[in-house]
């Protein structure tokens, strides 16, 4: 564990570097550049409130921004697990030419996704206003909550970029195992009056995607507090999950190049 | 007292039981794939002193390429040890990767800040890189837009000013035009005049190996066959080399 800060330490430019530049290489191609990251999450958000009004004709509290901050924090979840599965063969370039501490990829990853939901919930706040959503203090609880799944995400992903290194075909298996997450955790519905008891609750203590989308919304439009206990298990679990991954990958990492063609 | 800079000691590197397996695949055998061993390096050891030249020759699948990886740091060895006694170190190989989408210009931040130089160090040398890579304003184009003789001329460049304690070469006597390849040979020849630069070659043109090393490692089958005078060791493996 030692080993992991002092290299998060030493690489710490080197991520901020990878990332902007990433930034801009996934920008430098399209017409519409960085607009993409807004009509994104927008568009989405579209789709779902078509989905939801017209072809199930249901409703929730101010669908539109409901919609979204689920589509945000999924966004996030969904493409930092994607692209752990082959974060190894996709750098090959770099990781067989230079030694690099392998979770330094997942950090560049991640901060590149972080970067586009940040504009994601700058749309969200500006959504709040139009749609005449309180701003209140409760908010304030988005920081705990986004560390939570900051910490979630990144042991997932330890795992699953060991694991996407000698299983080839995981990815497919991640695809269909991250659609099912995706309809269970309450995107566009919300899951404690959608879903009957006790279902739900089990939902949202198991799944802590929708426990996390669900205190999302806690802290932006019902103005409540989140479920401090859970959130801290989940924390927990969540680094429990990243030691064992950091451990896992300082082991094998200096065989995964071996493994790749 | 010799001062040594790399320590290489009974190396074994082997590609066995890391194969990739998919799960489609077993599931249809229904038996695991036996672990396929295959002994790349087998019980490498040797010596480079500070600051000299050691040229590495072999066929086609010796463990050239296997070895010099290793001391890279990019494999792990599976037996032996190897010490840089601390020496900054860095690989130079055809086709080095780079972002395609960036400039030249930012590749060179982001290959330069993996060698484990920082932002001023980089900074401090940029120019130079640019001007030695003769690439002008393509500096500023995306890399995807380069040749490849643009490509390998950046990546040169690159390694060539950011001076790292150890080099290793694999393979890039070819790089660019006539003019170029005079150039990055004269360059070459500065770096490893440097004598605080130790120096590792692989290459195939064993005229450039006679001229430049100190000593002359030959790979047989990832072990060492001679090692010593580079007239003697290279004479021996053209002769070799034409019973084969």
């Amino acid at each position: 564990m030692k080993k992991f800060f002092q290299d998060v330490k030493k690489y710490y430019k080197y991520i901020i570097y990878s990332t902007k530049s990433n930034l801009k290489s996934e920008v430098a191609n399209s017409y519409l550049n960085w607009l993409w990251w807004i009509l994104d999450p927008l568009c989405f958000m579209l789709v779902y409130t078509f989905i939801v009004q017209i072809v199930f004709k249901t409703n929730e509290e101010y669908l539109p921004v409901f919609v979204l901050i689920g589509l945000t924090a999924w966004n996030f979840f969904n493409s930092t697990m994607n692209g752990s599965v082959k974060l190894v063969s996709s750098n090959k370039s770099i990781v067989t030419k230079v030694y690099i501490p392998k979770y330094i990829l997942i950090l560049i990853k991640m901060f590149t996704n972080l970067f586009k939901m940040m504009i994601s919930w700058g749309l969200i706040l500006i959504m709040m206003l139009i749609f005449k959503v309180p701003y209140t203090l409760y908010m304030l609880q988005f920081f705990p909550v986004l560390i939570v799944l900051f910490v979630l995400s990144f042991g997932f992903a330890t795992i699953l970029m060991h694991f996407g290194v000698f299983v080839e075909d995981l990815s497919n298996i991640i695809k269909i195992v991250l659609k099912l997450t995706f309809y269970l955790s309450g995107i566009f519905y919300a899951i404690s009056t959608r879903v009957p008891a006790p279902y739900n609750q089990v939902l949202l203590s198991l799944n802590p995607v929708a426990l996390i989308i669900d205190s999302f919304r806690s802290t932006f439009l019902y103005g409540n507090f989140v479920n401090y206990p859970l959130l801290g298990v989940w924390l927990l679990i969540g680094i429990i999950i990243s030691i064992i991954g950091i451990k896992t990958i300082q082991k094998y990492e200096n065989s995964y190049v071996k493994v790749m063609k | 007292m010799k001062k040594y800079a790399i320590t290489v000691k009974n190396l074994h590197i082997s590609y066995r039981t890391l194969k990739g397996f998919s799960i489609k695949k077993s599931l249809l055998k229904l038996k695991m794939s036996k672990a396929e061993v295959f002994e790349a390096v087998r019980g490498v050891s040797f010596e480079v002193e500070k600051g000299k030249i050691l040229g590495i020759v072999g066929k086609n699948g010796s463990g050239k390429s296997t070895l010099l990886r290793s001391i890279a740091g990019i494999f792990s060895a599976d037996s032996g040890t190897i010490d840089l006694h601390g020496n900054t170190v860095s690989l130079l190989s055809i086709g080095v990767g780079f972002q395609s989408k960036l400039t030249g210009y930012e590749n060179i931040f982001l290959s330069g800040m993996l060698l484990g130089f920082s932002e001023k160090q980089i900074k401090e040398k940029i120019n130079e890189i640019i001007e030695f890579s003769e690439l002008g304003k393509f500096i500023y184009k995306p890399v995807s837009s380069y040749s490849s003789g643009m490509h390998s001329k950046l990546a040169f460049s690159i390694t060539a000013i950011l001076e790292t304690d150890i080099m290793l070469i694999d393979e890039v006597f070819s790089v660019g035009d006539i003019k170029f390849k005079k150039k990055s040979y004269d360059k070459m020849k500065e770096l490893i005049s440097d004598e605080n630069r130790t120096v590792l070659i692989v290459s195939h043109s064993l005229g450039t190996l006679k001229e430049l090393c100190d000593e002359v490692l030959w790979l047989h089958d990832g072990k060492i066959k001679q090692i010593g005078d580079p007239e003697e060791v290279i004479s021996a493996y053209e002769e070799f080399m034409k019973k084969d």
